[in-house]
């Protein structure tokens, strides 16, 4: 399933918020790699910029007061920083979707879901009126829902619902790229279960590649092949599920599996991260996570860590694991 | 045996909506010994929320009784139920919308003291203020702050300081963690088990995050549409769940571990309606084992010994549906 081409590559990306407060650094020099049909969990606690990356990828970042300050977003061979909008939303909604975190906003409420989803095909294919509606059935019965439905308006249905007609939207015009914006946060967990297993099938079905941003490590191990762990707007850990979770090497990553309690053992208490999220107008020097960190050195108050590769395909941004010969 | 601290008998709360009768609750029985924690959960709208308001009367009961220290709080009068409040509080879901934006820290602290009447003295009550911030780890400089100033983990903080200030017996933590992100959340988790070994507190934890009612609870309660349906200690209903509604949804978990396989029970569709509900079982539309009896008469929560309770006729005996 898994090519040697990579659809999408990251590189140096750093996306700034110039504030009245200060400039916030939401991402700085971020380097991904998503292979085609492959899944990247994007994963980091409120204020990382996680959602900043996503929007960034689809130069949706609102200017002002955001803006690419530097770095290339590579999309099958093609720079997306470079283009310009008229040739952006040829991309947008047609082969990179999106889905968002909250189904009840990303819905119009006063159209029907039928025509929601045909406005997509519409735009983006050369379809009548006809055989867009006939699309749009089918993507409903695709996700679980009769395409009889398609006269009927969001608040008729669910939230579980409501998320499989965002998902019939992204999913319309067969994306190449899907980044789904904390997909199943506002759901309940049996309705979460039913939509993770969809998007899975899904995923499958159209060797869609996707980013999945989410702050819940569960759903990480459930649904991505890769995984990027973001703090303070830089990538800090980045590797394959399987190492994630077998030996997770920066500080930060081992003090989020210790936040969680796990359900399969019996821990009588937590290891939290000391302290808090830094205020993202003044991160600390050095290091973003050094305040907060158990193994912290002189060092790390004054010298930003490198991205250090410290096994083949596992990347972590922490001078514990820099060479500091030289 | 255990001292019960409160015991909740047949406790209904229904509402009138324009869609006809509401059941939020629909006939809850459970009680809760001193020190200890039980876990209630279930998904949005099966009425757990509701119950944690009964339980404090922030909300009249449609019927039930609700025994807290050998009384029946449901017979109090104003006067009454005003000396127990001091026994019982809340912990709110949303930090934001729980703490009052125009006091500040202290003040908001102060009040229930203040509206108690607990201190003649001002400066008594500043000590006792003072106290209580660092009880929940506040740093005293952020006395005369208000609350925007705050993130939401010490904004949490503050409300279980409140929480705190009237030394009760009984807390209602409702959703106490959900809107905190996870470093944090392992933070106040911490904190409130310090407090409930420092003070003896008993907590009644409403939570839809089952990852987390376990790791608190002494024992837990899954509610489904207004009805608990599973009630055991907290090991024997992971290690050995009975409720096919409580399989599905300790099944439906994501655990963040990739050595660990399990197996999943999808549920197929949502949670019908709580207005009007059918005679019968609250799950047979979803339900895997579903047998005729099911959708004619209500299941009642049975003991099934050491302390484990179970809503459902087929307990320890499902066999697939035939139809």
């Amino acid at each position: 399933m898994k090519d040697n081409k990579n659809l999408l590559e990251i590189k140096d990306l750093s996306i700034h918020y110039i504030t009245d407060d200060g400039t916030v650094r939401a991402v700085e020099e971020m380097n991904l790699e998503i292979g085609v049909g492959e899944t990247l969990g994007l994963v980091g606690e409120t204020g990382a910029g996680k959602t900043t990356t996503a929007l960034g990828i689809m130069n949706l970042v609102p200017n002002p007061p955001g803006k690419i300050i530097g770095g290339e977003i590579v999309f099958e061979g093609e720079d997306l920083v470079k283009k310009s909008q008229s040739e952006l939303r040829k991309i947008r909604g047609n082969k990179i979707s999106m889905i968002f975190q909250d189904p009840m906003t990303s819905l119009n409420p006063v159209m029907t879901v039928g025509d929601q989803i045909a406005e997509v095909v519409k735009l983006h294919q050369n379809v009548n009126a006809a055989e867009a509606t006939e699309r749009a059935m089918e993507m409903l019965e695709k996700v679980g829902i009769p395409g009889t439905r398609h006269k009927d308006f969001p608040h008729q249905f669910s939230g579980g619902m409501r998320q499989r007609v965002v998902i019939a939207i992204a999913l319309a015009c067969n994306p190449t790229l899907l980044i789904a914006d904390e997909p199943t946060t506002a759901l309940d967990v049996t309705i979460q279960a039913q939509v993770l297993d969809l998007m899975r099938n899904l995923k499958h079905e159209f060797n869609t590649s996707m980013i999945m941003i989410t702050h819940d490590l569960g759903v990480v191990a459930e649904v991505c092949d890769k995984v990027a762990i973001m703090y303070a707007g830089n990538v800090i850990e980045y590797t394959d599920v399987k190492r994630l979770y077998t030996s997770p090497k920066h500080p930060y990553t081992i003090g989020l599996f210790g936040s969680i309690p796990d359900i399969e053992s019996d821990e009588s208490r937590l290891k939290p991260i000391k302290g808090l999220m830094p205020d993202p107008t003044n991160i600390p020097s050095g290091c973003p996570f050094h305040p907060r960190c158990p193994k912290a050195m002189d060092i790390c108050s004054q010298r930003k860590p490198k991205n250090t590769e410290v096994e083949p395909g596992h990347f972590v941004k922490c001078l514990l694991f820099e060479n500091t010969e030289k | 045996m255990q001292e019960r601290l409160l015991e909740v008998r047949n406790l209904k709360k229904h509402f009138n909506t324009k869609k006809g009768l509401l059941h939020a609750v629909d006939g809850v029985n459970f009680f809760i010994n001193k020190g200890e924690t039980l876990g209630l959960v279930g998904e949005s709208g099966c009425g757990k929320s509701t119950t944690g308001r009964v339980v404090l009367r922030l909300l009249e009961a449609t019927d039930g009784e609700i025994i807290f220290e050998g009384k029946d709080i449901l017979q109090f009068n104003k006067q009454q139920l005003r000396e127990m409040r001091k026994e019982m509080q809340i912990v709110f879901q949303d930090p934001f919308a729980s703490l009052n934006p125009r006091m500040s820290l202290s003040e908001i602290i102060a009040e229930p003291l203040v509206v108690n009447k607990v201190f003649s003295d001002k400066l008594e009550m500043q000590k006792r203020v003072k106290e209580l911030m660092d009880t929940v780890g506040i740093a005293e400089r952020l006395t005369n702050a208000y609350p925007h100033e705050l993130d939401g983990g010490r904004r949490q903080r503050i409300g279980i300081a409140r929480a705190l200030a009237l030394n009760p017996k009984f807390i209602v933590q409702d959703e106490p963690v959900s809107a905190l992100d996870v470093s944090i959340q392992a933070q106040i988790l911490n904190l409130m088990d310090d407090l409930q070994d420092e003070f003896g507190l008993t907590y009644l934890f409403i939570s839809h995050d089952l990852s987390v009612v376990k790791h608190v609870s002494d024992r837990i309660a899954v509610m489904y549409l207004g009805k608990i349906v599973e009630l055991s200690d907290y090991n024997s209903m992971f290690k050995n769940p009975l409720h096919p509604y409580t399989q599905a949804l300790l099944s439906a978990i994501p655990v963040p571990r990739i050595d660990i396989k399990r197996e999943r029970i999808l549920l197929e569709g949502d949670v019908p309606s709580p207005i009007n509900p059918p005679e019968g079982c609250r799950f047979y539309g979803r339900c895997q084992y579903r047998q005729e009896i099911c959708r004619q008469k209500t299941p009642e929560l049975r003991d099934m010994g050491n302390e484990k309770y179970v809503a459902c006729h087929f307990t320890g005996d499902l066999r697939p549906a035939s139809e």
